[in-house]
This record gives C-alpha cells, sequence and structure tokens, in this order.
C-alpha cells in the first residue's frame, strides 16, 4: 500500500513567482492497483511521479509504503523496489553499453555491486528469451550498442530492465509519449502483459485517453494539484473515451485554454 | 635507438597517468584538474619514503593510497558538498601544492643516492648488455599490469555502475544505487592511478620537484584522446589499450618536435599546441563521418 498524506509542494517558494502545486493532497493506493493518470500539462502528474519517487523533496506531508515512513528516504533507496520508466528512452539504458551489458547490470539491482564479472555468460539465453518476446529482433542483436537502438527498441529495454528483478511498484511517466503508434502499441501491451504477472502495483501517467481506459483499474483525471476525478470498480469500467474527453475539455475551458 | 627507448619509456610511464584521467575524463565526463597536484603527489610521497629508507616497492602501494584519498576528497567536495567539478579540482590543485611541499619538505628533493625500483641492487646483477633496457622492461610491465586490471575492473559490476554514471546518472539510481559515491570511488581510483604515475617519474627521473605536475591533466587528455580518437578504426584494440598506446605516440610527437631544434623551454607550449592540434583533426573526422 502506497500512501501519501497532506503533500504540500510549492514551486520556487519565496519569491514572487511562488506557485503552490499541491496543497494538502492525498492518495491510496491499494497493492496490486493500476492507476492511470491523465490530466493536462503543469497539472501535477509528473510532479507526483517525482514525489513518490523522492526525485524532488517536498514541503510538508508525509510518504508511506506498507506503512512505513519514506519521506526522508533518498530516491536511491526508495527506487529499490520501485522500477521506473521515463518517457525519454534515453534514460532507462546505457548508449555505450551493450544489449548484454545493459541486461545483466539490470538484472543485478537490489544485490551489491562488488568485485564479481558483470557479465554471465549462462544468462544470456535467459536475456535472449525475453527480448526474443518482443518482437523487435534485439535477440541476434546482443553485442549491438544500446546507442545504435531507436527510440523504441531503448524504450522496450528499458521496461524490460526495469521490471526484471523483484520490485512491488512500476512507476511508468508517459512512457509510450516519444514513440510512433504501433510501436506505443507494442510497449502498452508488453506493459499490461508484465503488470499482470508480476501483480505489480502501477501508477501510469498518459496523455493518450484510449490507453487511461483501456489500461488499469483506477483513473485519475490531475487538475490544479488535485484529482479533479478518481474512479475505480463499476464507474471506472464503464467509461468511454468520449466521457473522458468531455470532461478533460470542461476542465480545460474553466481554465481558459 | 636512445631517443625511442626514451620515448617508450616516459610512454609508459604517463600511460599509468592517462589511464586514470581516462576514468575521469571519458568514462565520467569529468574534467579534473587536482590531477596536476596528484601527479605531484605521488613524487612527493615516494621521494619522502625514499629518502628516509623505505624499501622502494613499498612506493607504489603507498602512492596509491594517497592518490585514492585526494581523489576521494575531491569527489566529496564535489558530490556531497555540491562544488561544480571543475572548481572542486582546482580548490583541491591548489590545496594540494601546500601539503605536496609538506610531505616532500622544500620544492627539490634529489634521490640520486637511493635505491629506487631502476636502480637496486637485483638490477645491477644483471649482464651489463641488459641493463640499459632494464627501465623500459620494468616500465612496460607496470603498464600493462595498470592496463589489465583496469580492464578487468571495467568489467565487475562496480566498474559496470562506473560506466553507467558517465553515462546515464537516471539508470543508475534507478539500479538503486547512489550515482554520487560511484563518482568518488571513480575519482579515487583515477588520482590513485595518477599518483602511482607520479611515484614511477620520481623514481625515473630521481628527483621530486614542486611542478612536475604542472600540465598533467593536458598532457594525460591528450594521450586519451590520440588514443581513443586516432585509433577509432583499430576497433580490435580495447579503449585501454589505445589510451597506452596513445601516451606513447603522443610522447614521441612531443619528442620529435623537441628534436627539430625547439629548446626544452617550449615543451609545454609544444604539449599544448599539439593537443590543440589533436582535437581539431579528432573534431574534423566525426564531421566528415557524419556528412558521408
Amino acid at each position: 500500500m502506497l500512501e501519501l498524506k497532506n503533500i504540500v509542494k510549492i514551486y520556487q517558494g519565496g519569491t514572487v513567482n511562488e506557485t503552490c502545486l499541491f496543497n494538502d493532497f492525498s492518495l491510496t493506493i491499494p497493492d496490486g492497483q493500476f492507476v492511470c493518470v491523465v490530466g493536462s500539462n503543469g497539472s501535477g502528474k509528473t510532479s507526483l511521479l517525482n514525489i513518490i519517487c523522492g526525485s524532488i523533496p517536498i514541503d510538508e506531508g508525509s510518504i508511506l509504503i506498507g506503512g512505513q515512513n519514506i519521506t526522508a528516504m533518498p530516491e536511491h533507496k526508495r527506487l529499490r523496489r520501485i522500477g521506473r520508466v521515463y518517457q525519454d528512452p534515453a534514460r532507462g539504458t546505457c548508449p555505450s553499453m551493450t544489449i548484454l551489458e545493459n541486461m545483466s547490470m539490470a538484472d543485478n539491482k537490489g544485490k551489491p555491486f562488488n568485485l564479481m564479472p558483470c557479465v554471465n555468460k549462462k544468462k544470456a539465453e535467459t536475456y535472449r528469451a525475453m527480448l526474443a518476446q518482443l518482437g523487435l529482433g534485439l535477440e541476434d542483436k546482443m553485442g549491438v550498442l544500446v546507442g545504435n537502438l531507436s527510440g523504441g527498441q531503448r524504450q522496450a529495454m528499458a521496461l524490460l530492465m526495469s521490471t526484471m528483478t523483484p520490485i512491488e511498484f512500476l512507476i511508468l511517466d508517459e512512457h509510450t509519449a516519444a514513440l510512433d503508434p504501433k510501436t506505443a502499441e507494442i510497449i502498452m501491451q508488453l506493459t499490461g502483459k508484465i503488470v499482470a504477472e508480476k501483480k505489480l502495483t502501477t501508477i501510469m501517467v498518459t496523455h493518450n485517453l484510449r490507453y487511461a481506459v483501456e489500461y488499469g483499474d483506477r483513473l485519475l483525471m490531475m487538475h490544479q494539484g488535485h484529482a479533479e476525478l478518481d474512479i475505480s470498480g463499476e464507474e471506472r469500467r464503464n467509461i468511454k473515451v468520449d466521457d473522458l474527453l468531455a470532461k478533460f475539455n470542461a476542465i480545460s475551458i474553466e481554465c481558459g485554454n | 635507438m636512445q631517443l625511442l627507448i626514451g620515448v617508450l619509456e616516459q610512454g609508459f610511464i604517463y600511460a599509468i597517468l592517462a589511464l586514470g584521467v581516462y576514468i575521469t575524463f571519458k568514462i565520467l565526463d569529468f574534467p579534473d584538474m587536482s590531477v596536476d597536484s596528484t601527479f605531484p603527489l605521488g613524487a612527493a610521497v615516494t621521494a619522502l619514503m625514499i629518502t628516509k629508507g623505505f624499501d622502494p616497492l613499498l612506493t607504489l602501494p603507498a602512492s596509491l593510497l594517497a592518490g585514492a584519498v585526494a581523489g576521494a576528497i575531491t569527489g566529496f567536495i564535489h558530490v556531497r558538498l555540491h562544488v561544480r567539478d571543475l572548481l572542486s579540482g582546482i580548490i583541491m590543485m591548489t590545496g594540494l601544492y601546500s601539503v605536496n611541499l609538506r610531505i616532500a619538505g622544500t620544492s627539490n628533493v634529489p634521490i640520486f643516492a637511493h635505491d629506487t625500483i631502476f636502480k637496486n641492487p637485483m638490477i645491477s646483477a644483471l649482464p651489463k648488455a641488459f641493463a640499459p633496457y632494464a627501465p623500459v622492461v620494468i616500465l612496460a610491465v607496470l603498464a600493462i599490469i595498470v592496463k589489465l586490471v583496469m580492464d578487468w575492473y571495467l568489467s565487475t559490476r562496480s566498474g559496470f555502475l562506473l560506466r553507467a554514471t558517465g553515462d546515464n546518472p537516471t539508470l543508475v539510481a534507478t539500479l538503486a544505487q547512489d550515482s554520487g559515491t560511484v563518482k568518488i570511488l571513480g575519482l579515487s581510483i583515477a588520482n590513485a592511478l595518477v599518483s602511482l604515475s607520479g611515484c614511477i617519474m620520481c623514481q625515473y627521473q630521481r628527483y621530486f620537484e614542486i611542478s612536475m605536475g604542472t600540465g598533467s591533466l593536458v598532457l594525460a587528455v591528450a594521450s586519451v584522446i590520440v588514443g581513443t580518437q586516432l585509433l577509432r578504426g583499430m576497433r580490435f584494440l580495447g579503449a585501454t589499450t589505445a589510451v597506452v598506446i596513445g601516451s606513447v605516440l603522443y610522447k614521441g610527437c612531443v619528442a620529435a618536435a623537441l628534436s627539430f631544434g625547439l629548446s626544452p623551454f617550449d615543451l609545454k607550449l609544444v604539449t599544448a599546441v599539439l593537443l590543440l592540434i589533436i582535437i581539431v583533426i579528432g573534431g574534423r573526422r566525426k564531421k566528415v563521418k557524419r556528412h558521408a
């Protein structure tokens, strides 16, 4: 269970440009839930993810995982049980290392990075099988530098790499936004499959309303630092893209966009 | 022949320096100015130990350790105190100057009268015909050992993390590791090698001199660029091998320039201009490739 309690986040505090994004924001996500988050730019979607992961500090409030307060825990320690995929495919992989080297390194998450050899030849077959299920032909390019791959191929690898070790949470930050529609579709199907297989508690930020309706079992629409819409269960199952779009437009008109 | 041996000898000494700088400059993308003072730091430690009568072999681990500590402090200043990379190196470089003087006692310490790794009873026992080649063999062995150890390290889990830190710190965080700690470790290893190179240089030239580190970063960067850029076509050479060869080639260029009548006064100017030429040529090649 992930709990955000009374979060206050102020950007550029103490200056004339001070903006209060979150004011007393609370959110509880039970284990195993797949939450889709939509909302316009600046509504606090990515800030929400950054706050959960500890990439940005908060001004007030507390963050709990399974009842344990992690508000003061640094980012890299929190990410021990969180997998994260970013919008930019370049952020999830190492361009100057080969596919095999990247996979081996990701496989070592949670274990000490000591003086043991990193690449285990015996495991190469396992990685090859994992890559083969993508259908992108990566399994035959184990020795190729990741910097030479396309964005979609890198993002597929980033998704595999972030979920190959045991984790509890998966954080997806518009991870299909930089991809072409076909590749985005492949990545989304893979995401759905991995989440279902590993029973991960997932938070996915997306601008694609169709994905938000098709995937997940809870839907949040963020607006100016609060959840304008928060539906799950029956109500969530019955919602259509058009309903969501109408709601989206209603909010935007309020803002004068 | 004498000239060639001289070039090889110095090339191998600076190869160890260049391998250290390869870690900061190429892998971590960190312009580490502290190198100009950690090089003489190794020499100062060596001069002190040798004049105090320690076994010359002990100076090698001692200077490695001294450099590692200095590098770790540079890293600490940058990572934990949030000082910009260039500035933290400059602060360390300036501060270490005095530390080096304190260690050595004075700005110039000759060790002609003492045993070194190049001049000791074991070397003297060698046949006369072999004696002139002893230093170059010792230096080649040292440079190759350092290269092999570095190759091994870069293939370990810790080494992978080091490579990833320079490449993509975000990924290091998602692997639940602190990229700051890795940076400090990398700077520590790099400066340990730089200091080791200084230690060997001190025993090779048989004196310590406070300003012997001036320009060593430029020299090392030049070697790294020569190795990695000009030898780029030869893929079968690993990066570390390329750096060692680059260092020897670069020393050769400088020696050639000097033998054309330039005086040793011009040494630093030659070093700097040669680096400039190499960078420009290296850049040109890249552009041509992009258009093709």
